[in-house]
């Protein structure tokens, strides 16, 4: 991908109504290697998506190019898709009143799969993904992790070079997740080459040998997740696990010296909150201070994480 | 095997596929069934009362057409909306074949559906209205049949293709039923109609199908008819094919293959 943009162009209002231009992807330069399994990670509506879309030929870019094994997915758009799968995340783009198979099947022929190998080779997928033996079912009964099984079986069916996947764990069960995230490593260990976008760091960090992270359409850092790591690796993160900090509070710890950047998670009942600072050694007892009156569980330092790094690029901290 | 040689496999399964999924929806179902049959039975009854004074069978055919006419026209509509609400449209569009096939595929097998509403309004007219169902040439009447239903079909590409863009697909819809219906002369003949409806009536594959099936049936000359239903579809299929890579191409530019 070179200087690559994509501009959406909507309109708000209802009885006055406003031409508004949303500018998804800022000019990206990205080079995957072949044989490489490449993470793409940003919060919701950082562009990651938009980009994957335009690498399927789903999108035309604004302005750049973007090339697939050195094909133009703009002007040689069929050429690209004999040789890309895409697995969507989500539970939707399947037929519900067909069966798993009867899906598969289909996309076999679209895909121009040879019509000798094609049930053979559709029982392979289902195998490799774990659904064989319910393949006659209708989708309209499958869970949400069934789905998503299915929806990687078609992405693998025609076997291609290149595989796009965007967020695939999502809604799948832990044990399923595991087993999708060997599936992956196993494409990459056979040469083929994956982009994946993900919102689990552990995820990207265990699958990807380099990782772009990309916040409101650009490109903010890439490398290995080594070395994203290392760009937080002079910090440390104090968690604390507490119930009931106000927003006040919060307010007061990012205004703490040497606070890089705090963040929440909710977990159950509890707030599990990580404190990004180059100074952990005095924060934590002004952060004790500042939580006089509310229940901590837990306070600890732990090293920074892929996230805490992901966290401080996207934020800006 | 050569890519165009895998075409018709291509065709024929997303036509089979369609035709099996649509054959479980019971809002095609009843669309083909109920709403013919509806209407069938008033200009059946109107007829036996003396009001009319064509054959049973004229209008039972005419009802018949109004049904897969109905099917083509929600299901065209309906199933690319549907199919974009599903995320179907963006794996379709993905795939490596001329998107026009997955989507002639689809049109063809909705169509398709629509038998079921000749079958229905024949049967009806023979049990409920005691109309002797015979045709005067049973051969070129299937050949008749077939071909409405593949020029109905590929004229539902025609919409189905303009309708890939747009979101409300299903109001464009609803308002081309009924007045297809009046104008192409399914259930009056096109002759007690205004002058100014003819170019449009001789347009559109439905006043060719049902005066084909009306002249094999009855007895006529249906090979004029014949002939103009199969100009009528390759036209369709003329401007479908390049309606189809313009709509493409346009929905990729526009973002507009899904919600977003």
């Amino acid at each position: 991908m070179r200087g690559l943009h994509r501009t959406y162009r909507t309109t708000v209002g209802t009885l006055r109504r406003r031409r508004l231009e949303v500018e998804a992807v800022r000019g990206i330069d990205l080079e995957i290697g072949r044989g490489e399994l490449f993470g793409l990670l940003g919060p919701n509506g950082a562009g990651k998506t938009t980009t994957i879309r335009m690498l399927c030929t789903l999108l035309l870019p604004t302005s750049g190019t973007v090339r697939v094994l050195g094909l133009d997915a703009v002007t040689q758009a069929r050429e690209v898709r004999r040789r890309i799968g895409y697995v969507f995340g989500g539970d939707r783009g399947l037929y519900d009143r067909l069966s798993a198979y009867d899906n598969l099947r289909y996309f076999a022929e679209l895909y121009a799969l040879d019509p000798r190998r094609m049930r053979a080779r559709i029982g392979e997928v289902l195998e490799s993904v774990g659904r064989a033996g319910r393949e006659k079912e209708r989708v309209e009964g499958f869970s949400r992790g069934m789905r998503q099984r299915l929806h990687l079986a078609r992405g693998l069916l025609h076997d291609p070079p290149v595989l796009f996947f965007d967020e695939p764990t999502i809604g799948v069960d832990p044990v399923g997740a595991r087993e999708v995230r060997q599936l992956i490593s196993g494409l990459q260990e056979r040469g083929k080459t994956v982009l994946l976008t993900t919102h689990y760091m552990f995820e990207a960090d265990s699958l990807c040998q380099r990782i772009a992270v990309i916040s409101r359409g650009r490109i903010v850092a890439s490398g290995s997740p080594r070395d994203l790591k290392s760009a937080v690796s002079d910090r440390t993160v104090v968690e604390i696990e507490a119930y009931g900090i106000g927003e006040p509070a919060l307010a007061r710890m990012r205004q703490l010296p040497g606070v890089e950047s705090v963040t929440v998670e909710n977990k159950d009942q509890a707030q599990v909150v990580s404190v990004q600072s180059r100074d952990s050694v005095q924060l934590t007892g002004r952060l004790m201070e500042l939580l006089q009156g509310v229940r901590v569980e837990r306070i600890g330092t732990r090293e920074p994480t892929l996230e805490d790094a992901y966290v401080a690029l996207v934020t800006g901290g | 095997m050569a890519e165009p040689l895998r075409w018709p496999r291509v065709l024929a399964i997303g036509w089979f596929y369609q035709l099996k999924m649509q054959a479980q929806s019971g809002f095609m179902i009843m669309t083909a069934l109920v709403q013919p049959l509806i209407f069938a039975t008033i200009a059946m009854a109107d007829q036996q009362a003396g009001t009319r004074s064509l054959p049973i069978l004229y209008y039972a055919l005419g009802a018949g057409i109004m049904g897969i006419w109905s099917t083509v026209v929600f299901g065209c509509g309906g199933v690319i909306s549907w199919q974009r609400h599903q995320g179907m449209l963006e794996p379709l569009v993905m795939a490596p074949v001329p998107f026009v096939l997955v989507l002639m595929g689809i049109t063809l097998g909705t169509a398709t559906v629509g038998l079921y509403s000749m079958a229905a309004t024949l049967v009806w007219a023979e049990v409920v209205f005691r109309a002797h169902v015979q045709m005067a040439d049973p051969l070129l009447f299937s050949v008749s049949a077939v071909l409405t239903v593949v020029s109905l079909g590929l004229l539902g590409l025609v919409m189905g293709s303009s309708f890939v863009l747009y979101r409300n697909s299903n109001a464009i819809s609803n308002m081309l039923e009924y007045p297809v219906w009046l104008v192409t002369g399914l259930l009056v003949p096109l002759s007690l109609l205004p002058g100014w409806t003819r170019p449009i009536a001789y347009a559109l594959a439905p006043t060719w199908g049902v005066q084909a099936l009306r002249a094999t049936a009855l007895g006529g000359q249906p090979l004029p008819d014949i002939g103009f239903c199969l100009v009528a579809s390759v036209a369709y299929l003329g401007l479908g094919v390049w309606l189809v890579g313009k709509v493409e191409h346009r929905a990729r530019r526009t973002a507009t293959l899904n919600f977003q």
